[in-house]
């Protein structure tokens, strides 16, 4: 009979439907720039990115890492047993029966699913993404009524034409959203884009507990610099854009849309997810950027973004701290894709809003971001009676003075390392004038040229010297150092150079017992990790370690660690200075007056600057070394 | 019809680190002739098309920069005015004074005399050009403007006070066409025998304040200078007039 036979119909029309839309939405995705991925490797190696990489970051919320867990895995599990079932037919009962006990693991998720949906906190988009849960319970439900004819529970052919018209209603709605949805650009989506975002990432060194930070190198001859339209990321970028759930967990991270300037990370992921397919974000059901309404938005894959889909204000705001990719679960990568369009709003059409113009000149004309004369970079070591490389030519550690070199508050701290590594006797020498600005402030404003000519420069620099480690108490040049200036040494000038932190390097010298310290009188300390020595470094303990060595028991943060909230400064965001309602670093030290500290500490001349900018009273702001240097047991020789 | 505008530029030199950039007032020159003419205005200079510098000045979104391809020693004059010759221009716009080679701050004067049109120096801002004219916001000291009417065709120097330049945007300076024509072969004779050496500080006199309050060193400090001393001079001869800015310069040993 044909009705008997309708459920099967059903379940091959739509995944066949399924996979056009499918189909169709890689299309979308290959209108991108190509870009080279090892596609074998990538899909063997996806099973595991999604068990151990995607869900250590899932399992920070146990709730729904469990949930997750149980809904996908029983769904892939059902499904594949479905067509074994229904579409082949395969009458043997065990089969059946392992089909009802997936279908019931994905029910119990579903259950789960539903109840976190029924008081959704705000980061959650709602929308279509409100009828998933139920979308889901009618698949389990409608499936497991008609498995258990097969599993031999009800006879064949139980409640006649009614009950196979009423599940065949059921098919519709459960496989609608979840195999037609999954192609067509539903809530479901993220599962098949997901997958092979995870196959094919653009920073496959993420996975297995790396650490790819580094922005990409921008191909100074393209024919446009930067992105201008969704056609000009890289495919596997704009599939990442696809593979988001809209958790909103960037969002709840994102320092700039807390202090309500127009950035929302998520709302941006969906604007670029608006851009690749086209149309406009009146569909889109979650938080806007703030003080800006949705609905206005409109794109195309080859629309210029600007010019209607994302404001340029929204990509100023961000200070790249990496909150947003640090902690969102399928492993979106924010600050790329807005350094991308910022590149092209510098590099073709000179708008960098603010002082940026004005900055990216002085760094074109004199190498700091101020304009100060190259040849006074030294004055501040005068009487420092420090080594200079020229003179030396081979030492064991360079110290990497950084344009701090130009600011008095930042020279503070500058001599408290030197006085510092004067004590433990270091091999030390300084570039001198020869130094110049790492480039960082100019690359994350977008001008990748610069960038690229200070650190070929610095490079050539540091080519004609030998030493065994660079230092630097600037968690910005310790980045660029380390992470990007590789793209660019063709000559080998860092090869088997460690490059580090002033505070790792310290804590190596206190552990050695090269530096005696005094235990702390002080009161009570809190410590701020730098987003640049944090999140794109890894370096947590070092700092840490050094305060506890004076006997400090650090009142942590409730934001701390890898969740280490930005102090406003990074991402040259002080220097385009968009406005919104409250300050950034104001937020943070809001952060931390609530442990009751009375002492900051730090490791970066730009959060001292920032924290410090902060109107009194609040606590005292000081970097690590000015710390250590007050309690330095001084040895008479 | 829309009216013929050639800005002129040259190599400048930034103040603290002595390296080649793109000038100060020459870039507010063809600021002012984006204003004026979009990207229509031609962009001329007199030197070597493989200038770096001159992408820095294209990256403000000139298609094209006009290169009066000669060597270093070359004098720009000749070729810049045969130039003008045969352009047809309404209004070229020059920076008041270079920021390298002699610096003289003649250029401009020259220009006009061998043309023989108008110059209007220190210029702020071209608001209108109807009818043959151009009006004109001169540049005076303290932020003040005068209005004055010019008949076209006339050369204007560019006062520190016009609008500051757009920022310079890499990628269209890399892809901008440098159309290069020959130049003059003329040697510089007056700058082959200079020689160039770092300037020295000159002492500035100082202001005798005596101000009780704040205020008064406020005023002190942003009031015109009230020229008790100078003099107006308008009846006097020419031989006259000259005699008293020559003693002048004596009496400031500027001169001796
Ligand atoms: S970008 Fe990532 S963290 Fe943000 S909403 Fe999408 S999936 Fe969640
Ligand atoms: S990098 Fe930081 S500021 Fe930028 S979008 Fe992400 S969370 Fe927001």
């Amino acid at each position: 009979m044909v009705i008997d036979w309708l459920p099967s119909i059903l379940i091959v029309a739509l995944l066949l439907i399924g996979v056009v839309g499918m189909l169709r939405r890689s299309s979308l995705w290959r209108a991108g720039r190509p870009e080279k991925v090892n596609i074998i490797a990538g899909l063997l190696a996806m099973p595991g990115r999604y068990f151990k990489d995607l869900h250590h970051v899932v399992e920070r919320d146990k709730y729904m890492a469990n949930t997750h867990v149980a809904t996908g895995g029983g769904f892939v599990l059902s499904m594949v047993l479905v067509l074994v079932v229904h579409v082949f037919k395969v009458e043997q009962q065990i089969v059946a029966w392992a089909l009802l006990a997936a279908l019931l693991l994905m029910l119990v998720g579903a259950f789960f699913v539903f109840k976190r949906r029924l008081n959704p906190p705000e980061r959650l988009s709602k929308g279509p993404w409100m009828r998933l849960p139920k979308s889901l319970i009618i698949f389990a439900l409608t499936f497991i009524v008609l498995t258990l004819p097969a599993a031999g529970v009800l006879p064949e052919g139980t409640g006649g034409v009614a009950l196979i018209a009423v599940l065949s209603i059921g098919v519709i709605i459960g496989l609608g959203e979840l195999l037609f949805g999954m192609g067509w650009g539903g809530p479901m989506k993220h599962a098949f884009a997901g997958t092979l975002h995870l196959a094919f990432h653009r920073r496959p060194e993420r996975f297995g507990g790396g650490r790819s930070t580094g922005l990409k190198p921008v191909d100074l001859e393209g024919d446009v610099l930067g992105v201008a339209k969704p056609s000009d990321f890289k495919w596997n970028q704009l599939l990442g854009f696809d593979a988001c759930v809209q958790c909103g967990k960037c969002q709840a991270m994102c320092p700039a849309f807390a202090a309500g300037q127009p950035l929302n990370p998520k709302k941006l992921i969906q604007d670029m997810v608006v851009g690749l397919a086209g149309g406009t974000d009146a569909n889109y059901a979650g938080s806007p950027y703030p003080g800006k309404e949705v609905g206005n938005a409109k794109g195309g894959p080859n629309e210029i973004i600007t010019a209607g889909l994302v404001s340029q204000e929204t990509l100023w705001s961000c200070t790249t701290c990496r909150a947003c990719v640090e902690e969102c679960p399928m492993m979106i990568e924010h600050v790329d894709a807005i350094v991308d369009m910022r590149r092209f709003l510098t590099m073709e059409k000179g708008e960098t809003p603010n002082k940026g113009s004005e900055v990216l000149e002085n760094i074109i004309a004199t190498d700091n971001p101020n304009g100060y004369a190259p040849g006074s970079r030294t004055n501040w070591a005068a009487d420092q009676n420090l080594a200079v490389m020229k003179d030396k030519k081979e030492v064991d550690v360079l110290f990497w003075v950084s344009d701090g070199a130009f600011d008095m508050r930042s020279q503070r701290i500058l001599r408290a390392f030197v006085k510092l590594m004067k004590a433990a006797d270091v091999d030390v020498a300084i570039l001198g004038d020869e130094e110049r600005d790492s480039g960082d402030v100019a690359r994350r404003l977008g001008d990748d040229a610069t960038f690229q000519s200070l650190a070929k420069r610095n490079l050539a620099t540091l080519g004609q010297y030998k030493f065994n480690k660079i230092v630097t108490t600037d968690p910005h040049a310790y980045h660029c150092l380390r992470n990007e200036y590789a793209d660019f040494d063709k000559d080998g000038a860092l090869a088997g150079v460690e490059v580090l932190h002033h505070t790792t390097f310290l804590n190596q010298l206190v552990q050695s017992g090269a530096l005696k310290l005094d235990a702390f009188k002080g009161g009570k300390v809190t410590y701020h990790d730098p987003c640049y020595l944090g999140r794109y470094n890894g370096e947590y303990e070092a700092p840490r370690d050094l305060l506890r060595s004076l006997g400090i028991e650090i009142s942590e943060m409730e934001r701390s660690g890898f969740r280490s909230r930005c102090c406003g400064g990074g991402g040259g965001a002080p220097i385009t200075d968009i406005p919104g309602e409250r300050r950034i670093a104001d937020m943070r030290m809001e952060d931390a007056s609530a442990t009751g500290a009375e002492l900051v500490a730090v490791g970066c001349q730009q959060c001292t600057a920032m924290l410090e900018g902060v109107v009194e009273p609040r606590p005292e702001v000081k970097d690590i070394s000015e710390i250590l240097v007050d309690q330095l047991v001084e040895e008479v020789h | 019809m829309p009216h013929k505008v050639i800005s002129l530029i040259s190599v400048g030199r930034h103040p603290q680190s002595g390296r080649s950039r793109r000038a100060d007032q020459d870039s507010r020159a063809v600021e002012l002739g984006l204003k004026l003419a979009g990207t229509d205005l031609d962009v001329v200079h007199a030197g070597s098309s493989e200038e770096p510098v001159l992408r820095q000045y294209a990256g403000m979104g000139l298609p094209k920069v006009t290169v009066l391809e000669q060597a270093e020693s070359a004098d720009a004059l000749p070729a810049i005015s045969s130039y003008l010759k045969t352009q047809q221009a309404d209004i070229v716009l020059t920076g008041v004074r270079s920021e390298s080679g002699e610096s003289s701050g003649m250029t401009p004067y020259l220009l006009a005399e061998q043309l023989g049109w108008p110059i209007v120096a220190r210029v702020a801002d071209i608001v209108e050009v109807k009818d043959g004219e151009a009006q004109v916001l001169l540049a005076l000291p303290r932020g003040q403007r005068r209005q004055v009417t010019v008949k076209l065709p006339f050369i204007a120097s560019i006062d520190n006070a016009a609008e500051a330049a757009r920022q310079s945007a890499f990628g269209p300076g890399l892809r901008a066409k440098m159309e290069a024509q020959s130049g003059s072969t003329e040697e510089d004779s007056v700058r082959v025998n200079w020689s160039e050496a770092p300037a020295k500080a000159r002492p500035k006199r100082l202001k005798v304040v005596k101000a009780k309050t704040a205020a008064d060193r406020f005023k002190a400090a942003t009031a015109k200078p009230q020229g008790g001393s100078g003099k107006v001079m308008k009846n006097e001869s020419a031989q006259e007039q000259a005699q008293a800015i020559f003693d002048l310069l004596i009496e400031e040993k500027i001169i001796r």
